[in-house]
């Protein structure tokens, strides 16, 4: 939906009077999860992320019962640094740029399902970190000392690289994909960074070590298809097409990469 | 040395993880400590570029021109010899970032593409999309993985620095951290520590930081003998979007890109903005400001801005003011400003390629901070700091697209002045091991303690009251009365911190007490950065007294220096070091006039003659 229509909504309906937010809980990686009611006043342009921060001012539910404040993550709020990911109806999306106006009622957060649960709307993405190791997610560098500059390269070579270096390592492709879990599967996120190097020309000379990054039992083979990825992404990053282009190098390095050594 | 040297780094921005990868490089061993995962850390938020003088685009640009601009913009407080160092290394530190695969933006031949930004008449500014700051810090964050991967590099996230760990001659020997998940204290030996902690914009409430700009570790450093400088010297970004949350940045490239900051010429025009004729707009900074424009300074937008609105004639009578792209060709403004104007439509619901933005001065930089020699050194030995939690570039005002090479710089200087110093140093003073079960126990005692408090008042509302005040009298406009009124409240403040109570009985990766440790840090930077301000009787750069409108080289061409005592700071001054460009006033409604042009360099210099990266 464009901004604009979004507005249209927004100026149609009648602004509800109060906030309504169901939140999944869990003290700890061992207790079970629960839910939690909280309501607060509605103001225009409240974020979830400032409807968090007034309910931990003072925890009380809907009930009027005392509680603990729900934890969550939070650090850039302009949907660059991608920590405040969490389920926002459903969805796997940033909280800070999650709008009540445009929300349905009553709004409902929980953690994000594919990453271990540490408390209430926080998970572990170290995964995600470990996956770029594994796919060797950088330009061999001779060094740090200057060089000069790098080589030419064409802007639209450039914007296509810079769409996929975007990437703020979220993990909502993760969260959308029915074939990650656990394990079993690399992801689409890390695919894509094989793509961003693979696409330069420096980061090109080590393509092999990277491909096979992504042809191990959890590689690229594992993608289903389903095309939830590059829908849930909030950069726009077109994860399909990076998966289209490894699937397709990996494929002729799996036919040729052996003349090499 | 039967050990390798080991050097802790705390915070992974650009600062944290330049100089991270340079140790490493280097062969040695580095812990990084960070509150959040590196990768998101506040330099992604950095929008519009990285400063070096290329000069490619045949202006005669030098790295003497950026540094004359750096030193002008600073109103002169800046100590000349390290911000020189730091345009004559940013040519090639722009290079490096290329090599690393940073996707800049191009021209037709290929070549890095230059804009223009605040505060100079130059197109030398480096930028990748709308999004610099992001795919700087990743290059680096990949870069140090790779050292992770090899064994080099040791990540500590969500670790929060709580104390250094002093000898008993005041030698830095390490820290305490603390693991925020556990909230488990742990004593990590090091033979230097190096601080890229970035800005304290949190103790003004709401600002342009990301939530774990503090301060507080730069707070700890400064209570344990660091001294702390230039800390009332707080840049007000002319153009943010307010918001409930925080206020979000509009990068200064929407006006180096062609925008343009009117109101109705009459006050209170309730008209949709589209629907204001040309001659109904008062374009104020355009025509107080002919040489310059929409591009003068930070301070000086900020406090156009700001005046604007205090005299009644925002837009709708309200703390806001037009910043319009509108003019600019749509393909233009997606191509060089796309991930900016997506920020603004995505919080505020309006398009900005088609209905002016409206936006209002926010908090947003730090040019005070740590004291640091030329080698980035602080006066505890053993203890070095770079980027924004280092004081040593800006002086009184910073231009944009300076912080993103001065944090590199930073990093690149203080990686081999730490190897140095550590490679000469002598291990665990007479006492051994003790400092560090020592330090442990005493930041152990201050948790037990905070976590068996009970009392009536909030965390949070003592925050939201200290960020109020400071907001509304440590910013934009100061007056003596009120600074002194804001002192006064922070004392208050400090004395109802001692009875908040934690507000989380789960402690398990709470935030509620790493927050109240935060609070009391915050509380003792902001009286440093409010006597600062009340103790210098001049404007200068972004520190502006109307009582005192004249900049006062005479008595204030210095370098205010907070020393920490039970008292409050102890304030005294040091002489800046002018030997290069002579101070001279600062006036942009013309074009710049008397440069110094440098003797030695010959002009204009080929991108290959830059000086070298270290």
């Amino acid at each position: 939906m464009s901004a604009h229509a979004v507005n249209q909504k927004k100026s149609n309906r009648v602004p509800p009077k109060t906030v309504e937010i169901h939140i999944r809980r869990r003290a700890n990686p061992d207790s079970p999860q629960y839910w939690e009611v909280f309501e607060l006043p509605y103001r225009p342009n409240l974020n979830i992320i400032s409807c968090l921060m007034e309910i931990q001012k003072n925890p009380v539910t809907k009930e009027g019962n005392p509680t603990t404040p729900p934890v969550w993550q939070m650090n850039c709020l302009e949907q660059v640094c991608g920590i405040c990911t969490m389920v926002i109806n459903g969805r796997a999306r940033q909280s800070c740029s999650a709008l009540i106006d445009n929300l349905e009622q009553p709004i409902k957060l929980e953690p994000m399902s594919k990453f271990p649960n540490i408390r209430d709307l926080v998970v572990d993405r170290s995964q995600m970190f470990d996956h770029l190791k594994q796919v060797n997610a950088w330009v061999e560098l001779d060094g740090t000392h200057d060089l000069g500059p790098g080589p030419r390269m064409d802007q639209e070579e450039v914007q296509e690289r810079y769409s996929y270096s975007r990437c703020m390592t979220c993990g909502c492709c993760l969260e959308a994909c029915p074939q990650y879990e656990g394990d079993n599967y690399i992801g689409p996120q890390a695919i894509a960074q094989v793509r961003l190097f693979n696409m330069h020309p420096s980061g090109k000379m080590t393509r092999d070590e990277r491909l096979e990054g992504i042809m191990g039992e959890d590689g690229i083979t594992n993608c289903g298809n389903a095309q939830n990825c590059v829908k849930a992404c909030p950069m726009g990053i077109p994860l399909t097409r990076a998966i289209y282009e490894e699937n397709r190098e990996t494929v002729v390095h799996g036919l040729f990469g052996w003349l090499k050594s | 040395m039967a050990e390798g040297i080991k050097i802790a780094i705390v915070g992974g921005g650009l600062a944290g993880l330049a100089a991270a990868m340079r140790i490493a490089e280097a062969g040695h061993s580095v812990d990084l400590f960070s509150v959040v995962p590196v990768k998101r850390s506040h330099s992604v938020c950095a929008q519009g570029g990285i400063n070096g003088a290329v000069n490619t685009k045949g202006e005669g640009d030098s790295t003497w021109e950026h540094f004359d601009d750096t030193v002008y913009g600073g109103d002169f407080l800046a100590n000349q010899p390290p911000a020189k160092a730091m345009c004559e290394m940013a040519p090639s530190i722009i290079y490096l970032f290329d090599r690393m695969g940073v996707p800049f933006s191009r021209t037709p031949e290929g070549l890095l593409d230059f804009r223009r930004f605040g505060g100079t008449k130059h197109h030398r500014t480096a930028f990748a999309g709308a999004s610099t700051g992001q795919q700087l810090l990743y290059a680096l964050d990949e870069q140090v993985r790779r050292y992770e991967v090899n064994g080099k590099v040791r990540k500590f996230e969500h670790w929060e620095m709580l104390s250094l760990v002093l000898d008993e001659a005041q030698v830095c020997r390490g820290l305490i951290a603390m693991n925020l998940q556990t909230l488990e204290l742990k004593a990590f030996p090091a033979d230097a520590v190096i601080a890229a902690t970035g800005g304290p914009g949190l103790i003004f409430g709401k600002s342009t930081n990301s939530m774990v700009c503090t301060g507080s570790a730069v707070a700890a450093c400064y209570q344990q003998g660091a001294k702390y400088a230039n800390g009332e010297f707080i840049q007000v970004h002319p153009t943010s979007i307010p918001g409930e949350d925080k206020l979000r940045l509009m990068s200064e490239s929407a006006r180096g890109e062609g925008g343009r900051v009117w109101v109705p010429r009459q006050a209170g025009d309730t008209r949709a903005p589209s629907s204001i004729p040309e001659k109904e707009r008062w374009y104020f900074l355009e025509e107080k400001y002919p040489a310059y424009g929409n591009l003068v300074p930070r301070d000086i937008a900020t406090r156009e801005i700001f005046q604007v609105c205090i005299e009644g004639k925002g837009v709708a009578r309200e703390n806001q003011v037009y910043l319009d792209v509108t003019h600019i060709p749509a393909e233009t403004l997606d191509r060089k400003l796309g991930a900016i104007l997506e920020i603004y439509e995505m919080f505020v619901g309006d398009d900005p390629r088609h209905v002016p933005m409206r936006i209002f001065p926010g908090v947003h930089y730090s040019m005070g901070g740590l004291w640091v020699d030329y080698e980035q050194r602080t006066n505890i030995l053993g203890l070095l700091a770079a980027g924004e939690c280092d004081y040593s570039i800006h002086g009184a005002n910073r231009l944009g697209a300076n912080s993103l090479v001065s944090c590199v710089y930073g990093g690149f200087i203080a990686a081999p002045a730490a190897i140095q110093y550590a490679t000469g140093v002598q291990r665990n003073g007479s006492n051994g091991s003790g400092v560090y079960d020592q330090e442990l126990r005493k930041q152990q005692e201050i948790n037990d303690a905070l976590i068996k408090q009970r009392g009536k008042e909030n965390q949070y509302v003592l925050h939201q009251e200290m960020g109020k005040w400071m907001t509304d009298n440590v910013t934009v406009v100061r007056y003596n009365d009120k600074l002194k009124e804001t002192d006064n409240k922070l004392l208050e403040l400090m004395d109802r911190y001692k009875r908040i109570s934690i507000n989380d009985s789960n402690l398990w990766a709470t935030m509620a007490l790493p927050h109240a440790r935060h609070l009391d840090n915050m509380l003792e930077l902001a009286r440093v950065i409010t006597l600062g301000a009340l103790n210098r009787n001049e404007s200068r750069g972004a520190h502006y007294k109307p009582d005192f409108p004249e900049r006062d080289d005479e008595n204030f061409l210095k370098t205010t220096i907070a020393e920490y005592s039970g008292e409050g700071p102890v304030l005294s001054y040091e002489a800046v070091d002018v030997s290069l460009i002579p101070p001279r006033k600062r006036d942009y409604s013309k074009a710049k006039q008397e440069k110094q042009p440098d003797p030695a360099a010959p002009r204009p210099s080929a991108p290959a003659e830059k000086s070298r990266v270290q």
